[in-house]
């Protein structure tokens, strides 16, 4: 499953390493975006797969920003 | 045979419905048969059907594929129609149409709520003469709902197909329940979209009832079944009186939920820091009071029916938890609607405001955010029932504004003490105006000073100051919210207003 940016802003802070098990719901990352903290969650539970985006980067609604499988 | 006997054999066998293959099919699918639906959303079985005898001497049409009743909800009476999709796949003929234009008249004449229990497969081509294209055809059920709209409360639980033309009877309803996996709503078929179109898609991802309460926010209430799509509407109705004459029933109040921490425990100090807007209103409303509409559709703004003291309200709230309660234009189009709604119906309102304004970058404005958010503020400051406005913790730019700020005449603009109103927040206003002079600085001085002037800009936008000066109507502990709602509300529930003398507005669409 891929974890989407549900709008445009910047990643500030990634908290699940590459390998790590995630619970449906549980915030994986926060965006940055008109000075707010966005903590986008994980629709389901697995394991945290792959990072498509490094900490600082830009991302735009909808980019795919992690692979939970 | 004698004539009752003869009368009573053909009531039965109309009553049946369609074949018993269709029955089976519904069966399978979790489908309850019309009259059952009907059964269970009235409070008995006193139930005043006209119409029964519809294309009774066609053979395979039984009640012309639609019943058409008068009852009683929660005691309040009711007018429904209900889709036979046992018969001709609930199609469409003449007497289908004239009989759901008929109950929709009978429900204007008595002004009582006008429920749709849809399950159709659209207009029988066959017929079309006959029921398309004249003054008592289809297109005269969308113009009733239309004239119905803001009369009586109109209500659509869908529970299977509602296609083309027929797409649009939910449309014009006040809301429209999808039962999950069964539910449909779209203008042209996905066998349609391949030949007109060539787009190969299925019913499920182009009309089904996920996408439309999530994403195109045609639906309002997703369910998995079809008696939670009736006991939702039966809860619903309890929130509204029977027309726009009236006004919605105190019940006996119920104190809150409890919970360890206290509003002022939840909210975070830090501005930009998400918190749960829900568990504001949990610790607000009486207790299992919440009835949520459009939840899955833009849930960075969160509408809802409630009741505090007993007295129905509707609630608009930003939710900082999701997309940081921003405004955009979906949120913008939902709240439009739910403000429409609860002043049709004299349902007071509340809103609490956490935002940071309407979204900015090209994506939106290609949107048109200008003209969705218009639409918010033209419809937030129509309003005429009594209207409390809380600045729960920030309302920046035009967020102020579409959340009823004071210059939208609410009848109080409350806030908490660390809540914040200006143009944008510090870090964002000391950037726009000290950027040039930030940049001259030698790199070690910067912090210090954008530091100095943001303190000096949150000086400058205190609460406090924004009581002094009038601005707000009052600073309250945020723990006692509730007891400040009960008192305010029931002070306002006699206002008399009138927003002003017109035609109508010329509505920015």
């Amino acid at each position: 499953m891929e974890i989407k940016a549900s709008m445009a802003g910047n990643v500030w802070k990634i908290t699940v390493q590459q390998g790590e098990a995630v619970e449906e719901g549980q915030d994986v990352v926060i965006l940055e975006s008109m000075k707010m903290e966005i903590p986008i969650a994980s629709e389901e539970k697995g394991v945290l797969k792959e990072w498509k985006v490094q900490e600082g980067d830009f991302v735009n609604e909808g980019d795919t920003i992690a692979i939970v499988e | 045979m004698s004539m009752e006997k003869e009368l009573e054999q053909r009531i039965e066998k109309i009553q049946k419905g369609g074949k018993q293959k269709y029955h089976d099919s519904n069966a399978e699918k979790g489908k309850l048969f019309a009259r059952e639906r009907i059964n269970l959303l009235f409070d008995s079985h006193e139930i005043l059907e006209d119409g029964l005898f519809a294309n009774a001497l066609a053979e395979d049409l039984p009640a012309d594929g639609v019943i058409t009743v008068t009852g009683k909800i929660n005691g309040q009476t009711v007018c429904a129609m209900a889709n036979d999709s046992t018969v001709k796949a609930g199609s469409w003929g003449q007497r289908t149409v004239e009989k759901i234009l008929r109950i929709q008249e009978t429900a204007e004449r008595l002004e009582v709520p006008m429920i749709y229990l849809v399950d159709s497969a659209g207009a029988r081509i066959t017929d079309q003469i006959d029921m398309f294209p004249g003054r008592r055809g289809a297109g005269r059920i969308f113009y009733n709902q239309i004239k119905l709209s803001g009369r009586v409360p109109q209500v659509c639980i869908l529970f299977g197909p509602s296609a083309a033309g027929g797409a649009y009877i939910p449309a014009f309803c006040d809301i429209v329940i999808m039962v999950d996996g069964n539910a449909s709503m779209y203008l042209g078929s996905p066998r349609m979209a391949e030949k007109v179109i060539g787009e190969k898609v299925s019913l499920e991802e182009m009309g089904g009832a996920k996408m439309h309460c999530t994403t195109s926010g045609v639906g309002d209430v997703l369910v998995d079944t079809e008696e939670e799509a009736i006991q939702f509407t039966q809860k619903y109705l309890t929130y509204f009186p029977a027309n726009f004459r009236e006004k919605p029933k105190q019940i006996a109040p119920v104190e809150p939920k409890t919970f360890d921490k206290p509003i002022s425990e939840i909210i975070p100090e830090n501005q930009n820091a998400a918190f749960n807007m829900y568990d504001l209103i949990d610790r607000t409303i009486d207790e299992g009071s919440f009835c949520e509409i459009k939840k899955r559709f833009a849930p960075e703004l969160i509408t809802g029916l409630a009741r505090i003291d007993g007295r129905s309200i509707g609630i608009i709230a930003n939710q900082p938890r999701v997309k940081g309660g921003v405004l955009f234009t979906d949120s913008a189009d939902k709240a439009a609607k739910f403000i429409q709604l609860c002043d049709a119906f004299e349902i007071p309102l509340l809103f609490l405001t956490d935002v940071p304004g309407f979204m900015i970058g090209t994506r939106v404005e290609k949107q048109g955010i200008i003209r969705h958010g218009a639409k918010m503020l033209f419809a937030m400051s129509e309003v005429t029932v009594p209207k409390i406005s809380v600045i729960v913790r920030k309302a920046y730019g035009a967020g102020l504004y579409a959340m009823s700020g004071p210059a939208f005449d609410p009848d109080c603009c409350l806030a908490f003490p660390n809540a914040q109103i200006a143009v944008m927040g510090p870090e964002a206003a000391v950037n726009a105006v000290e950027a040039n002079k930030i940049a001259k600085l030698p790199e070690e001085e910067r912090a210090a000073y954008i530091q100095e002037k943001q303190a000096a800009y949150k000086e400058n936008i205190d609460i406090y100051r924004l009581a002094s000066e009038m601005i707000i109507d009052d600073i309250i502990n945020p723990d006692q919210l509730r007891q400040a709602l009960i008192s305010r509300f029931s002070v306002y529930q006699n206002k008399n207003k009138q927003f002003t003398e017109r035609k109508h507005g010329v509505y920015p669409v």
